[in-house]
């Protein structure tokens, strides 16, 4: 497994995301500017220009038509991918952290950062595709931290846009009905596996069908919750504080990335870094490899939709690009999932 | 207090007699009259007066070949009417044995064309033949409740396939399952005394027969619960068919039917059994379907040849050999092919082919039953290996050889080929050397193909289910020091020349030689491919495994590339015996043939050695033997194409076996994975909007134009 380093990124990367064909990857760093890259030979596509600093978070429509970006700098901005453009900007009171569209691609959320005053909120846009630089100004709905927890870090989808769920600072989940923002569930599901202070969730992604979810956190662990039952399903322990965290399809894997937290970087040696992504079994929680690379903590990673590889984005800047080998796809812990995966073949 | 005789009588009248029971005091008082020295003979001619005494004469001549007539006009006596004797008379012999062996011996003699003689006891007259005697309705008799003995095939659903086999050592005798290096694990607790000769399974593992001297007793099912009991006083040897159906059983002591009628009513057979050695019975209802007499040749003999009776492969037929003649019988009625025996001249040796072979222009749906027989050189005729068909008893080919000394016939597996190892002698009669004919079954005609060989072949063993062959040869050159290694081991194949499908002539060739050994036996693994060639001799012992297909680079697509994998030695072992499976190997020092070293050995099919057991007075080792797979060509093939997923589930078995720990995360391992396989089966049918999004393909073809060049051409 031989990765494809991209190096297009002045600062650390934020997030990256692959479009839903895989065939692009989408960036976006602590520089201001957002990159999109072919994922099969790493060649920049080209970047996205506008945003006045910090990139937080960045996601593609299922069509690969529109792009939203959302930064330090106040500003939710709408690109067309063919093109480049930025065909629309919202602006937001307080920095936004994450956005994400919805399933169908007709809604955007947004999530306003709880400071400078603004209560943290997570706001829906109704994204106007027939003409996408003619967008209601005004949000759809507004969710406002509810009054007892903690502000919203990160946010997704489920199945069909159904429900919003929302990753916490103090640890909890929640979920929102996405029609009416009524808070429908909450599980604390990080600081409970481990003695951390700091527990915030720093990362949601979805299974494939959207059914179920993974998040991680800087507690040190990463769990996997049932969307509709909002039981968790699966724990999965590191030694370090997770940054994000993906499902792999195909594989009945999770992909963690993380590590030493970015300011204690400079004082430890890279071996003692925990530097690298981290391969657990999804079903048996146990851990079954690691990737080393970066010389930063991860602070994103995604999986190709195809799960024929996955990238990494660290704080040193760089993006990772990585197929997966032959071995990859014949390996099994068990051997009754050996058989049982055959005996589906067959 | 006494009474006069007047009261006495007086009393008499009062009492009913018939009124009290007097059948306790008639039965002590029960007065032995010496009937039973009487019999009645029936069906004599019916003689005038003048002719009486001529034909008492005759008569009482006969009853005394038996036994002892009595004397004088009370020894035979012949009621008259009209003149005319009535066709039977009552005979009195002097003790009530000669009465019995006159019924047996005489009872149906035929006195001449129109006269048969019945002898009966008088007594059964009486018991039988009086009225209301023997009731004139039926009544069905009680049928005994259905036992269940279990599924008597329990053992092959193990999930982890394992093979069982037996073990006997002193006198004891248990029933394993093999754990490959640990120790075995007991089926049930091991029995002392269990068998008094030896142990046995049938060909297909169903029972298992322990021999004792009344008989042989089958056990079965999970446990190994008594099944059936076949009495056979002094029983030695025992066979069974190949889809055992029937058992053959041998005893040196000849059937004698019990005298008391009580006695005759558990015995299992009749009186036609009588002086027989040889028994047939039906496994499934435990009851004899046909006895016979040893044939007078074979009687006193001291090495009995074994088996007497030699079944086809489907037990359809079943032969026996007598001088001159192949008695061939149908089952399941045990009657003579046609009612006749097959007349051949001298026959020494016969072979059922052990499958339906399908004969080129044959239109049996199934395939045909053959055998094949040999006679030897007689002074104005060859001696010959003829191939018969059966039923049609038609000889389909036969080979004409001479200066033979002795052959032996192998067939293939399969039926397809018949090889006839032929030992000739030179012409001085001094030294043997072999050739090997081989018959080709389902080709038309039978073509028969020959390799002469300079050497003598003391060992041949066919592949299971393939062409190729080991022999194991040694050149007879009159030196008889044993302690020359001269024995060479041959791997055949057939080479195949000429055009596919046309005129394909295969001509066996070997691809490898292995000279200057002492091993003597070949083992071929039931599955094929690996054999096992091995030296049992009172010196020394060794096992050689060979992988006959061995892949490597070089040698590719030869017919067989054999690759010694490893070598063992064993100087006590005395027999050698593969798992039904083909897995592995088991080499054993028995008891019954010296003391040294006595146990086992269980070595993998490569052989690596799994366990080494000494065992006091070990004896022997048995495998039970499996049933044919269900699983057909098309199954077997999956389960090739996938062996390294199976392959990867019983290796983790082997690892839980070995340790406890990695046991328990396995087990939780297959729970989480049940319980994820559960969860997800919630979502399976579930529709995820995200998809209906349409894929499509934009193929875009660019073309560029890299380089323009003019040429000009002159």
């Amino acid at each position: 497994m031989r990765p494809i380093k991209l190096m297009g990124h002045e600062r650390s990367l934020t997030q990256v995301k692959y479009n839903r064909e895989g065939d692009l990857l989408f960036s976006v760093a602590k520089d201001n500017a957002a990159s999109i890259w072919y994922s099969s030979n790493g060649e920049r596509l080209g970047t996205l220009e506008g945003h006045q600093g910090v990139i937080w978070s960045i996601d593609v429509d299922p069509e690969t038509h529109l792009c939203a970006t959302g930064g330090g700098d106040l500003a939710i901005k709408l690109w067309e991918v063919s093109t480049g453009k930025c065909v629309f900007t919202w602006d937001s009171p307080s920095p936004v952290r994450r956005v994400a569209f919805s399933p169908d691609g007709s809604k955007l959320l947004a999530i306003a950062d709880q400071v400078m005053g603004h209560i943290g909120t997570i706001s829906v846009y109704n994204i106007n595709h027939e003409q996408p630089s003619d967008q209601s100004v005004e949000p759809s709905l507004v969710i406002e931290t509810p009054e007892e927890g903690a502000k919203a870090t990160v946010a997704g989808w489920s199945a069909n846009g159904e429900f919003i769920i929302a990753g916490h600072d103090d640890g909890y989940v929640t979920k929102f009905d996405a029609t009416n923002g009524e808070l429908l569930d909450t599980l604390q599901a990080h600081g409970v596996y481990t003695e951390e202070k700091i527990v915030t969730v720093t990362d949601i992604q979805f299974a494939e069908d959207r059914s179920y979810f993974i998040t991680s956190s800087k507690d040190k662990c990463s769990t996997l919750i049932d969307v509709d039952t909002f039981d968790i399903l699966k724990v999965y322990k590191a030694d370090a504080p997770m940054n994000t965290a993906a499902i792999t399809p195909v594989k009945d894997f999770v992909i963690l990335g993380g590590g030493q937290e970015a300011r204690n970087v400079t004082t430890t040696a890279e071996s003692q870094g925990k530097f690298e992504a981290r391969f657990y079994h999804k079903i048996f929680e146990d851990e079954i490899g690691r990737v080393k690379g970066h010389f930063g903590p991860l602070n994103t990673v995604a999986v190709h939709p195809d799960g024929t590889g996955y990238s990494s984005g660290g704080e040193d800047g760089f993006i990772r690009v990585h197929q997966f080998d032959k071995s990859y796809f014949e390996f099994y812990v068990d051997a009754a999932e050996r058989t049982d995966k055959s005996a589906e073949k067959i | 207090m006494s009474l006069s005789e007047k009261e006495y009588l007086e009393l008499e009248k009062q009492i009913n007699l018939d009124d009290i029971d007097f059948s306790d005091l008639e039965e002590k008082y029960e007065v032995d009259i010496g009937l039973d020295n009487y019999v009645v003979v029936d069906g004599a001619p019916i003689a005038p007066e003048a002719k009486v005494p001529v034909l008492i004469k005759v008569l009482k001549k006969l009853f005394n070949t038996v036994g002892k007539v009595v004397e004088g006009d009370e020894g035979i006596y012949m009621p008259l009417e009209d003149g005319k004797s009535k066709g039977y008379l009552f005979v009195q012999f002097e003790t009530a044995e000669m009465a019995d062996a006159a019924i047996k011996q005489l009872h149906g003699k035929k006195l001449d064309q129109k006269h048969r003689l019945l002898v009966n006891r008088l007594t059964d007259i009486e018991k039988y033949g009086v009225e209301g005697a023997v009731p004139s309705e039926f009544t069905a008799p009680e049928v005994p409740p259905f036992k269940s003995h279990g599924y008597l095939k329990s053992w092959l659903q193990d999930p982890a396939g394992r093979d069982q086999f037996g073990l006997h050592f002193s006198e004891t005798f248990g029933v394993y399952w093999n754990k490959k290096k640990n120790d075995a694990e007991p089926v049930f607790e091991p029995r002392k005394a269990f068998t008094s000769k030896y142990a046995k399974f049938s060909p297909k593992g169903t029972y298992l027969f322990s021999i004792h001297p009344q008989g042989v007793q089958s056990w079965g099912g999970d446990g190994f619960k008594s099944i059936g009991k076949f009495i056979h006083n002094q029983v030695r040897l025992i066979d069974f068919s190949p889809s055992e159906k029937y058992m053959v059983t041998l005893s040196p002591v000849a059937i004698t039917v019990p005298d008391s009628a009580a006695e005759r009513a558990v015995f299992p057979f009749g009186p036609e059994s009588e002086g027989h050695k040889l028994v047939i019975w039906d496994l499934t209802t435990g009851e004899p379907a046909r006895t016979f007499a040893l044939p007078p040749h074979l009687e006193g003999q001291k090495d009995m040849p074994w088996p007497l009776v030699k079944w086809s492969h489907d037990d359809k037929y079943c032969a026996r050999q007598g001088p001159g003649a192949l008695a061939i019988y149908e089952t399941p009625s045990f009657q003579l092919l046609d009612k006749k025996l097959v007349k051949i001249d001298d026959i020494v040796d016969f072979e059922w082919a052990p499958a339906a072979v399908k004969l080129a222009n044959s239109k049996v749906v199934g395939g045909d039953h053959l055998l094949s027989y040999w006679t030897p050189e007689r002074s104005n005729q060859t001696a010959r290996v003829a191939v018969m068909q059966i039923p049609s008893r038609q000889v389909l080919r036969t080979v004409n050889l001479f200066q033979v000394s002795d052959c032996k016939m192998h067939w293939q597996s399969e039926g397809k080929l018949l090889c006839v190892k032929v030992d000739r002698h030179t012409k001085s009669g001094k030294t043997l050397f072999t050739n090997l004919e081989f018959f080709k079954t389902t080709e038309k005609d039978i073509p028969v193909e020959k390799v002469e060989l300079k050497e003598v072949v003391v060992n041949f063993a066919w592949e299971p289910r393939s062409e190729r062959f080991i022999t194991i040869s040694r050149l007879d050159d009159g030196n008889l020091n044993p302690a020359i290694p001269k024995n060479t081991i041959s791997f055949y194949a057939s080479e195949s020349s000429g055009n596919k499908g046309k005129d394909l002539t295969s001509v066996y060739k070997s691809y490898k030689d292995i000279p200057n050994k002492h091993s003597n036996t070949i083992f071929w693994s039931p599955k094929g491919r690996y054999v096992v060639i091995a030296t049992i001799s009172r010196s020394s012992g060794e096992l050689e495994f060979f992988d006959v297909s061995f892949d490597d680079d070089k040698n590719k697509g030869l017919p067989a590339n054999p690759k010694l994998l490893k070598t063992d030695k064993y100087s006590g072992m005395t027999n050698l015996a593969w798992d039904p499976s083909g897995r592995f190997v088991t080499g054993w020092s028995s008891s019954w043939l010296h003391t040294i070293e006595n146990g086992y050995r269980l070595y993998e099919f490569t052989g690596n050695l799994l366990r080494d057991e000494l065992v006091d007075q070990f004896r022997e080792f048995i495998w039970r033997p499996r049933p044919q797979s269900l699983l057909n060509a098309a199954d077997r093939k999956k389960v090739r194409a996938n062996l390294r997923e199976y392959s990867a589930q019983f290796e983790e078995t082997d690892a839980m076996e070995a340790d406890a720990a990695l046991r328990e995360i396995i087990l939780a391992r297959r729970e989480s994975l049940e319980a994820w396989r559960a969860y997800r089966a919630k979502y399976a049918g579930k529709t995820v909007q995200a998809k209906a999004v349409q894929d499509q393909v934009i193929e875009e073809i660019k073309e560029e134009i890299i380089e323009e060049k003019e040429e000009i051409i002159e």
